[in-house]
Formats: structure tokens, C-alpha cells, sequence
């Protein structure tokens, strides 16, 4: 078991070797990236404030991902809540197609989606970035709501109901409270994907450029490479705090939830 | 009143689930079927010729250049998927099986935080460990393994295969774990209580079960794998490009989108096609559990 133990830690070495060399590079004072290193610098993080053509594509892929957060959220609270608590004719054809974009190559979701743009007139922008996102977004964030709803108790709304409150009522006042830490786990991941993927903005941003889009184009630039490492260095460490908090707001849902009687939300 | 119930049961499921459902239609299935409609057009320059012809079917399957790619592509992708899921499994097996059950959650999150980050900063920096001057020829020059740089890792098939299989080890670890956690632990003892060896119980008892996990691994790894865009394009070399980067040219430099979209076509069907003939060859370990 000794063997099995040092095997799994080599491979989640291998799983952390790139993210682990980003910073050392980013922080090395030299232009080329490779061993041995030159010396410390910050110099690559100060040059990122001065590239007004980054500001923008932050901005853009902010804007993208916030709305694709929450729309594709607010889609998957849908589908989950429909999956978990009602049967309807064709329920595994309709949750089927709606998670099929899980397992398809982004390059048949994004060719696709541009001929149609393309021939609806359409202008390319951030809104057909949006578009596309929400529809790779959605199945992530079903996947995580499932969970939250999936373990709710039926009986707590049938209480709810029983004591007049209305649908609606219950499920705002006793639902969402109680799946309130999966909604957030759910945007923080759409918001993590929408801000990363590249092959979809890339066939749909025309000429408003996400950051993923923004670093492709620096790639070509040799003389770039340690400033997209200090860039590449920002967004591991802002994807890998996201993510954490997501984490924490679903253990804290799975807690909850096994717990129902001690309280509401906050 | 029953029946009423019912009916008010699916009108409401239904209506809950219309808004992400027209979403993936209109998104999604339209698209598809748009992209299915113009692989059956053809572009003549500037014209878009809307009669409807096998022609670029036919262009597909005979010019070289995209049988060469079409089967590398599947080659590559197969490659990836067998060596994600054999280099997976133990991992799968140590978290499910030797981790303490607190500590699952950990472990899970640990293997799938470097998925989260930017996947074209992760490809990149493949690019910086496997070159020439990279990271993994320097410091084995440096301990003194090899005399001069490896040139077999980089802009090539080898390069292409190893970027993927880091890429999609999440994918392949999550459902051989979720598989392995799902076996009742008295079926292991009790094979043990009857005689087998640890090792027989493992091949008798534990992988058979864990085979619907290695499956949906499999189909959950190849299917995206063979769309890949990025990966070939950054570390592939002219020698490791995939359909993807074919399809991309097509459409954004050929101008020639009813080619794209039937090679496209072409990817998804032989990908569904492979895909149907492994889950029907592991069936018999598919349908013990519902």
C-alpha cells in the first residue's frame, strides 16, 4: 500500500508541475523562460498596469462571465429543481440534451454556433461570447445543483405549504435558504469557466477580446512570454480562491442540509 | 384526483425545465442541425451553393490530407483515453479505498483544483517543460541522465499526448472513484471469507464493479479529447495537428464553412460511433446496477 501511497503523490505532482513552475517563472528576471533561473523581479507584474489592450480584455471577460454566472445559474436551478422534485414525460431525452454540452468538443459547440450567428446577421461580440457560455456553463452548474437539490427533504416544503404558505413562498423561504450554498458554488464555477475557456470566445469575440483570447495572441511574442507568466500567475491564483470558496459554500450546503433544524442562512 | 395530481406534477416539472430546455434547443439542437444541413451545401468562392450534394463527403473521404488527420485524430484520442485511464485508476483506487472517509472530500479537491485553472496557461507551460531549452531537458542534463536536450518531447504526437492526458485526469479520476465508493466493502470481505487472495478478490470483484466508472472515464475523456484545439496547435508540431485545427481553418481561414461543418460531422459521428461500440462491448458490466 506503501507503493499505491508514493505512486498517487507522483501523479498529483505531475497534476501540479505546471501551475507550480508559473510563479518561479513569473518571478524570474530574465526574458527567457527556462533553467537555471536569473534572480527575483516584480518587474513583469508592474508592466501587466500598462497594456491598456489587457485592461479591456479583463473587463470583457468580466462582464462575459458575471452574466454567464448568473444566467446559466439561474437555467440550472431550473433543470435541477425540475430533475429532483417533479416527473414529466421525457425527463431523460430533455435532461440529456440540456447536459449533452458536457461531453461535446467545444469546437462543435462554437463552429456551430457561429454559422448560425453569422447567419442570423448577427454581430459578433461579447454577447454571442455570453451565448455560447451560458451553453457549456448550464450542465456544470445542473451537476452541482443536483446535489443541493437532490438531498432536500420533501416534507420540509409540504410542511411549509401545510402551515399556508403558497408555492412560490415556500420555496423562497424555505428552498433557496437551504440550497443557497449550491447556487453559490454553482456561479463561482460557471464564473471560473466563462473566465478560462478559449476555443468558443475565440470563434465568437470578433474583435472584443476575452483574456484567454488576449493571451493567445501574446503567445506568438517571445519577448511577451514572462508577462503572460506573471498574467497566467494572477488568474491561477484568483481561479484557485474562487474555487476554494466554492468548495467551502458547498461543504457548508452539505452540512446544512444534514442539519436542516438548527437554522436559516446566515 | 390522482390522475390530476399527476398531469399537475408533469405540467409543472415541465414548465420548470422549459427555459434551460429552449436554451439547449435553440443553442444547441438548432446549431447541430444547421451545421448537419450545411455539410450537405457547398461554397463555390464568395456563393454559399445551397443544393444539396454529398460532394464534400465524398472530398472528405478521399483527399489524404483529412483521412490522415480524421485518423490521427481518433489514434491521438485513443491514446490520450487508455493512457488517462490506466495512469487514473490507482488514484482513484488509493483516495477511495486507503484515504480516511473525512479526508475524501480533500483529496478529491486537491486533484481537481488544476483543472480549474487556465487550461491554455497549463498547455503553455507544457510548451516550457517539454522544449528544447525546457525544464525537463535542463534538469536531466543537469543531474546527469542524458548528454544532450530530448527532442522527442515536443511538436510532436509524444508532446500532444502528454499535455492531454494532465488535462483530462479530473475526467477520468472523478468517475472511477465515485464507482469504486458505490462497492459494498462486505462483498471484498466476504470473497476474502470464501478464499480468494487479495489480488483474485481485486480482479474478481473489485474491478468488474468499478468497470461502469472506467467506462464512462473512457467515453467522458475521448469524446472532448478528439475536438481538441489548443493542445495540437501549441505542442503538436505540423505532425501532431488534430481534425479541430483542420475545422478551425476551414471556417475562419478557407472561408469554406459546408467543408468545416462536414468534417465536423465526420468527427462526430466516427467519435458516437466508437463511443456505441465500447459501451455495447463493456455492456455486460453495465447493466448490473440500475
Amino acid at each position: 500500500m506503501r507503493g499505491l501511497r508514493i505512486y498517487t503523490l507522483l501523479y498529483l505532482a505531475f497534476l501540479y508541475l505546471p501551475i507550480v513552475l508559473l510563479p518561479i517563472f513569473a518571478f524570474n528576471d530574465s526574458t527567457v523562460i527556462a533553467f537555471p533561473l536569473a534572480g527575483f523581479t516584480t518587474q513583469w507584474f508592474t508592466e501587466l498596469a500598462d497594456i491598456p489592450a489587457l485592461h479591456a480584455a479583463v473587463l470583457t471577460s468580466l462582464k462575459i462571465a458575471l452574466v454567464t454566472a448568473a444566467v446559466s445559474t439561474l437555467l440550472g436551478i431550473c433543470a435541477a429543481r425540475a430533475a429532483a422534485r417533479y416527473r414529466f414525460p421525457a425527463k431523460g431525452g430533455i435532461m440529456g440534451l440540456v447536459m449533452l454540452p458536457l461531453v461535446l468538443p467545444e469546437i462543435i459547440v462554437a463552429v456551430s454556433l457561429l454559422v448560425v450567428f453569422l447567419q442570423l446577421g448577427l454581430q459578433l461580440s461579447a454577447l454571442t461570447v455570453i451565448l455560447g457560455h451560458v451553453l457549456i456553463c448550464t450542465p456544470f452548474c445542473i451537476a452541482i445543483l443536483n446535489g443541493a437539490f437532490q438531498s432536500l427533504d420533501n416534507a420540509l416544503e409540504e410542511a411549509a405549504v401545510d402551515l399556508g404558505e403558497t408555492g412560490w413562498g415556500a420555496f423562497r423561504l424555505v428552498i433557496l435558504p437551504l440550497v443557497m450554498p449550491g447556487i453559490v458554488a454553482s456561479m463561482l464555477i460557471a464564473f471560473t469557466i466563462s473566465m478560462d475557456e478559449f476555443i468558443i470566445a475565440f470563434f465568437l469575440s470578433g474583435t472584443e477580446a476575452t483574456l484567454p483570447v488576449y493571451l493567445w495572441g501574446q503567445l506568438r511574442f517571445p519577448q511577451r512570454l514572462p508577462a503572460v507568466m506573471a498574467l497566467g500567475t494572477i488568474l491561477v491564483a484568483a481561479s484557485v480562491i474562487l474555487l476554494t470558496i466554492a468548495e467551502l459554500a458547498r461543504r457548508r450546503g452539505v452540512r446544512k442540509r444534514g442539519d436542516t433544524d438548527t437554522g436559516g442562512f446566515l | 384526483m390522482a390522475g390530476a395530481t399527476q398531469r399537475s406534477e408533469a405540467a409543472t416539472g415541465l414548465a420548470l425545465v422549459a427555459p434551460p430546455l429552449v436554451y439547449a434547443v435553440a443553442l444547441l439542437a438548432v446549431p447541430m442541425a444547421v451545421i448537419v444541413l450545411f455539410s450537405f451545401w457547398t461554397q463555390d468562392y464568395l456563393d454559399l451553393d445551397t443544393t444539396l450534394t454529398l460532394d464534400n463527403y465524398r472530398e472528405a473521404w478521399t483527399d489524404p490530407i483529412y483521412r490522415e488527420l480524421m485518423a490521427r485524430s481518433v489514434y491521438i484520442s485513443g491514446v490520450v483515453t487508455l493512457i488517462t485511464v490506466v495512469l487514473a485508476f490507482p488514484v482513484a483506487y488509493y483516495i477511495s479505498f486507503h484515504v480516511a472517509p473525512e479526508r475524501k472530500a480533500l483529496w478529491i479537491f486537491l486533484v481537481t483544483i488544476p483543472f480549474w485553472t487556465s487550461y491554455l496557461v497549463r498547455i503553455f507551460l507544457w510548451k516550457v517543460i517539454l522544449g528544447f531549452n525546457g525544464v525537463l531537458n535542463t534538469s536531466l542534463i543537469g543531474i546527469g541522465l542524458i548528454d544532450a536536450p530530448l527532442t522527442v518531447i515536443l511538436y510532436n504526437l509524444n508532446a500532444v499526448v502528454i499535455a492531454l492526458a494532465h488535462a483530462f485526469a479530473p475526467f477520468a479520476i472523478l468517475p472511477i472513484f465515485v464507482a469504486l465508493e458505490r462497492i459494498d466493502r462486505s462483498l471484498l470481505e466476504a470473497a476474502r471469507d470464501l478464499g480468494e487472495t487479495a489480488r483474485s478478490a481485486f480482479v474478481r470483484v473489485t474491478l468488474p464493479l468499478a468497470m461502469p466508472g472506467v467506462v464512462a472515464a473512457s467515453l467522458i475523456v475521448f469524446i472532448p479529447t478528439i475536438g481538441d484545439y489548443i493542445t495540437p496547435r501549441l505542442v503538436g508540431g505540423p505532425g501532431g495537428l488534430m481534425i479541430a485545427n483542420m475545422i478551425q481553418t476551414q471556417f475562419l481561414r478557407l472561408n469554406n464553412a459546408p467543408m468545416g461543418a462536414t468534417l465536423a460531422v465526420l468527427a462526430m459521428l466516427i467519435v458516437s460511433g466508437i463511443a456505441l461500440l465500447f459501451v455495447l462491448a463493456n455492456r455486460r458490466f453495465l447493466k448490473r446496477r440500475g
